[in-house]
């Protein structure tokens, strides 16, 4: 019978193993950076209860700002202290409606030492951002999110957004879009001061 | 004589509004902020290169070109204060560098592999239609067989009789 087998029975030639095992690593690796990407995007803003020290940062500050006599200010160095992180631009208009609010609110905690304002200036251009602390006189640490690395680590959808930070460096509360008044700013400072 | 005088004026006019409208801009045209703008894509205003976005944020970074030029930077100089101001997301092209490069090697790697299964795909199949027409075709090499088994076959048939 051997002698009448059909001539094509020579082993198949596929795609070599090692190929193989390279091309569904690669795939695999594709899809997960994908869905990673994708389940970032989906994530939202960081929420209340959420830890800040994976996310420590060093920000530097706009020209004639300073907090404690230094012109930078990094997350961990404000442990102990209520943080308060407000995102903003010069080219958002509703950040114009709570500039004033916020900076009351810094004007009355600043003696205590017990309680910080940071303003993150978001994709923003250095003359109009310069402007606009100017123009709404605004005294509070104040610097460019530069490579936008903090919004990033924040994963804020927009400006403003602001978050308050208690003594342990975790986010307590998070304010999307502007506030409607000082007293709202300082009700959320007051209960984390109060613990 | 009087037309050619006005032509003259109104030549003389026009062109001393561009100039003053150049200098206005601190002697950086339009079509220079939009040639590197055109790199650039505001985080803002995702999708929409900066030269044709027309928000407030993009506006004013259009201006900071332009300040930058009158300055004196060189096109790299513009981009790479943006990349460092505001990530390197904002290139229209991804620096050639680290994780970037994935976007540059990936693509074309998927596409070369998807050609070389393709091919190696058909080049089977061709084989495979070729054999059974081979197969077909050539029936007296499994017709003696088939002669050979049926005439053994009656022979046994014959022998048990």
């Amino acid at each position: 019978m051997t002698e009448n087998m059909p001539e094509n029975t020579a082993p198949k030639r596929g795609v070599p193993l090692w190929a193989q095992i390279t091309i569904w690593t690669v795939l695999v690796a594709l899809l997960v950076v994908v869905f990673m990407g994708l389940q970032r995007a989906q994530e939202g803003n960081v929420q209340a209860g959420a830890e800040t020290g994976e996310f420590d940062f060093t920000m530097p500050l706009f020209e004639g700002y300073h907090y404690e006599n230094v012109d930078e200010v990094s997350l961990t160095s404000l442990r102990g202290k209520v943080v308060v992180l407000n995102f903003w631009a010069s080219w958002c208009v509703t950040c114009k409606d709570e500039a004033v609010e916020l900076e009351e609110a810094w004007r009355y905690y600043q003696p205590g030492g017990e309680v910080v304002f940071l303003g993150v200036d978001y994709v923003d251009t250095e003359p109009e951002a310069l402007e606009y602390l100017e123009t709404y006189d605004i005294t509070y640490p104040n610097g460019p999110d530069m490579g936008t690395k903090i919004s990033q680590a924040f994963r804020i959808q927009g400006v403003p957004e602001t978050y308050f930070l208690d003594r342990e460096g975790v986010v307590r509360h998070v304010q999307l879009g502007p506030f409607r008044s000082t007293e709202q700013i300082m009700a959320e400072i007051d209960k984390l001061l109060a613990e | 004589m009087k037309k050619t005088y006005i032509f003259l004026l109104i030549i003389i006019f026009l062109s001393l509004f561009a100039v003053s409208t150049v200098a206005a801009q601190g002697g950086v045209t339009d079509d220079r902020v939009n040639e590197i703008a055109s790199q650039l894509f505001c985080p803002v205003c995702e999708n929409t290169p900066l030269d044709v976005c027309e928000t407030q944020a993009c506006k004013q970074w259009r201006e900071l070109i332009r300040l930058k030029i009158s300055e004196g930077s060189t096109e790299a100089e513009i981009k790479q204060y943006f990349v460092d101001n505001y990530g390197a997301r904002v290139l229209s092209e991804p620096p050639r560098e680290g994780f970037s490069l994935l976007v540059y090697f990936v693509p074309p790697l998927i596409i070369l592999i998807g050609a070389v299964i393709l091919f190696r795909a058909l080049r089977r199949w061709k084989t495979e239609d070729e054999d059974a027409v081979e197969m077909g075709a050539g029936p007296t090499s499994t017709s003696d067989a088939d002669d050979d088994y049926i005439a053994r076959l009656e022979e046994e048939m014959l022998k048990r009789d």
